[in-house]
């Protein structure tokens, strides 16, 4: 999966060394909220046609499109369900957290 | 004679949609924003109930917020709206309107950081940065003295001898999201200390007149007369409390209240909701034996330039807690009292103390190291004049 | 004066519990109390934090809270290293849990356990446990009574919502009263 490097925030010192202007190096959240979910998302990679909309509207990046297939990280997955509104070719669906693919 | 009323535990921000609710205006114009926001969906539940009689103009900025509440306000209309923050300096166009009209237009500010950066929690730069308004300004330390200022906002404000309009400001989050017990005053009894609102100040078909009008060669006097008025403002809010505090059995002093203030040696001055943590602070060392007391400054104004003399004369220092900064300079509050100081032949040491700053908090360990300082200095050691309180890093003053 | 801290997660009613506590002691047994939420933008699911400070006298103290004397657990997800932090030496943590030993490594402080998840499925039928943390709180304290904890739900929620509520507490109370044995 294709995860950003974690680089360790070091706090400034000095004042001088904040930056100019209310700005500061983007980052990434690192602490997982995978906890936060009671439904999660499973893509059945048999419809998805690979439109790559469900990337674009998960809202925390949780959707890693860097292999053969779109994956879910669920370690960030909040569990939201926007990517599953979303799909056109309803091929993600949300199952209730604790049962299986077949939400048993 | 003392009416005892009910009391609800309730939040700062419901405080005032209570004490809304008790002073009936005929008119509310007004525009969400965070921490407000509860006040003013409070006050918009009460006039869809029915319980408060009133024309709820839901606008689509402050800005417009204020140049209704400006135009009810200039038929004769008992008015309220409330912002806080950008939503202020988004109203700071018409602020001179209303006060140049002499509209006696109550607002509630709920006290917020200025962006940016962004912080949703509580400072004083919103409303300091509006002090040449010409608004009468108050601060609030808890939801109780919150709902009887707005009430007494109305009695002072729409009084004949002042006729100018009122913030009534608290910290947000703090106190408009905190909940507590509450007492509303009973609303018979308000009755009297609150008549109905009528002046000749407006708009009348039989009476005809020009309001808001240009005066190139008399903008000077005009201002002349504000100005003259506002220093009557004083002695009204002193009588104002006292009559509440017949009445309802609550009086917060006027202008300011001294607390422990008697042979002190060294005195901080704050405004708002960290008055309360101070006084935890003073009564702990006061038994300690430490001659410490505490200013709460309630109004800014007009400013309570000869209480301040007064306790400049008897104290060898004074700290003034500012939430706030005048970037460039110092903290806004620190300018004031300072000014006011300098009418004095031996000005005592000073200290200001920038903290606060988008809601940072200010523990009672920060007020005593403050209270130490002033110690220190009063016996001759020098301090940094101005200092920022519970910074994350160094700072090079 | 008690200081009370409540972990919950945005939506699960931990602010709601703080605020009946606040309640119960101010309006029915003559305390002062204040009760407020962690301050800022609020988001479903989020961590949150909830505070009720209770005194005889009148609290005029609007710092942070820093150290509490008992801090409660609506969701045991939340139980952790720096959520443990800022307790007083004899302070109880409250953990809605049905393994309460998982958490005995964790703190030299006294934890009282209540699967409030199961209760709640059986007393209201939906896993809201804030009220249920409620009424074990004030079995372990007795900060106030059961009666006036009652009467603040009957005051501070939904008409709806009392009844069940009410039996919860009452429910909750009995079962970590029995435990603690405080009398």
């Amino acid at each position: 999966m294709d995860r950003p490097k974690v680089v360790k925030y070091k706090e400034p010192e000095r004042a001088e060394d904040y930056p100019v202007g209310a700005t500061f190096k983007a980052g990434h959240l690192v602490q997982t909220n995978s906890g936060w979910r009671t439904f999660r998302p499973i893509i059945d990679q048999d419809k998805c046609i690979k439109c790559l909309r469900c990337f674009l509207v998960c809202p925390d990046g949780a959707i890693d499109k860097s292999g053969e297939s779109l994956e879910i990280d669920y370690d960030f997955c909040k569990g939201c369900g926007v990517c599953a509104h979303e799909c056109k070719v309803g091929a993600i669906r949300m199952v209730k957290e604790g049962a299986d693919e077949d939400g048993r | 004679m003392r009416m005892a009323g009910r009391k609800i535990f309730i939040s700062g921000d419901e405080a005032v949609a209570e004490a809304v609710r008790l002073v009936s205006p005929h008119v509310i114009s007004a525009y969400p924003i965070t921490p407000q926001t509860v006040a003013v969906e409070r006050i918009s539940d009460f006039v869809e109930d029915g319980s408060l009689q009133a024309e709820y103009i839901h606008v689509e900025s402050e800005h417009s917020a204020m140049s209704a509440a400006l135009g009810a306000a200039a038929v004769g209309a008992r008015t309220f709206t409330a912002t806080s923050s950008q939503g202020l300096l988004y109203m700071a166009e018409v602020l001179p309107y209303v006060s140049g009209a002499r509209f006696p237009i109550v607002m509630m500010n709920a006290n917020r950081a200025l962006a940016v950066p962004w912080a949703l929690l509580s400072d004083h730069r919103d409303s300091l940065s509006q002090l040449d308004s010409g608004w009468i300004q108050v601060y609030c330390e808890d939801a109780q003295e919150t709902l009887d200022m707005i009430i007494q906002a109305y009695r002072v404000a729409e009084d004949e001898r002042v006729m100018t309009p009122m913030m009534v400001n608290l910290d947000g989050f703090v106190l408009t999201h905190t909940y507590e017990l509450v007492e509303l005053p009973d609303q018979a009894a308000l009755k009297s200390f609150l008549p109905d609102y009528s002046t000749d100040n407006k708009m009348d078909l039989d009476v005809p007149k020009s309001v808001c009008l240009a005066a190139m060669n008399h903008y000077m006097e005009y201002m002349m007369k504000q100005e003259l008025d506002m220093r009557n403002v004083e002695s009204i809010i002193e009588e104002t409390d006292r009559e509440y505090g017949d009445m309802f059995g609550r009086s917060y002093g006027g202008m300011i209240e001294q607390y422990m203030c008697d042979g002190a040696d060294a005195v901080l001055v704050t405004l708002g909701s960290v008055t309360g943590t101070a006084r935890v602070v003073v009564d702990s060392m006061r038994s300690e034996g430490y001659k410490v007391g505490l200013v709460k400054l309630r109004f800014m104004r007009p400013f309570p330039k000869a209480e301040i003399i007064e306790i400049g004369s008897k104290v060898k220092a004074i700290g003034v807690v500012d939430k706030d900064i005048s970037v460039g300079y110092e903290g806004i509050v620190f300018t004031n009292v300072n000014s006011a100081l300098s009418d004095l032949d031996r000005v005592p040491q000073r200290l200001n103390f920038i903290a606060g700053l988008g809601g940072r908090n200010v523990s009672k360990a920060h007020i005593r190291d403050m209270y130490m300082q002033l110690l220190e200095v009063a016996e001759g050691k020098e301090k940094e004049k101005i200092q920022f309180v519970n910074a994350r890093c160094e700072y090079n003053g | 004066m008690y200081e009370v801290r409540w972990h919950g997660r945005g939506g699960q009613g931990g602010f709601t519990a703080a605020r009946l506590l606040g309640m119960a002691a101010s309006v029915h047994e003559g305390k002062y109390s204040l009760a407020f939420p962690s301050f800022g933008p609020e988001r479903r699911g989020a961590p949150v934090l909830g505070f009720t400070r209770i005194s005889d006298e009148k609290i005029t103290d609007r710092s942070q809270v820093d150290e509490c004397d008992y801090v409660v657990f609506l969701d045991e997800t939340l139980v952790g290293e720096t959520t443990l932090l800022g307790l007083k030496d004899d302070a109880f943590i409250l953990i809605n849990t049905a393994e309460p030993e998982k958490y005995s490594t964790m703190t030299d402080k006294q934890i009282v356990a209540l699967d409030a998840t199961s209760l709640s499925l059986e007393v209201l039928g939906r896993p809201i446990t804030n009220t249920a943390m409620l009424g074990a709180l004030v079995a372990l304290s007795r900060i106030v009574s059961l009666e006036a904890l009652k009467k603040a739900i009957q005051d501070g929620m939904k008409p709806s919502l009392v009844e069940k509520n009410c039996a919860i507490v009452e429910k909750a109370f009995n079962m970590v009263k029995g435990a603690v044995n405080n009398g």
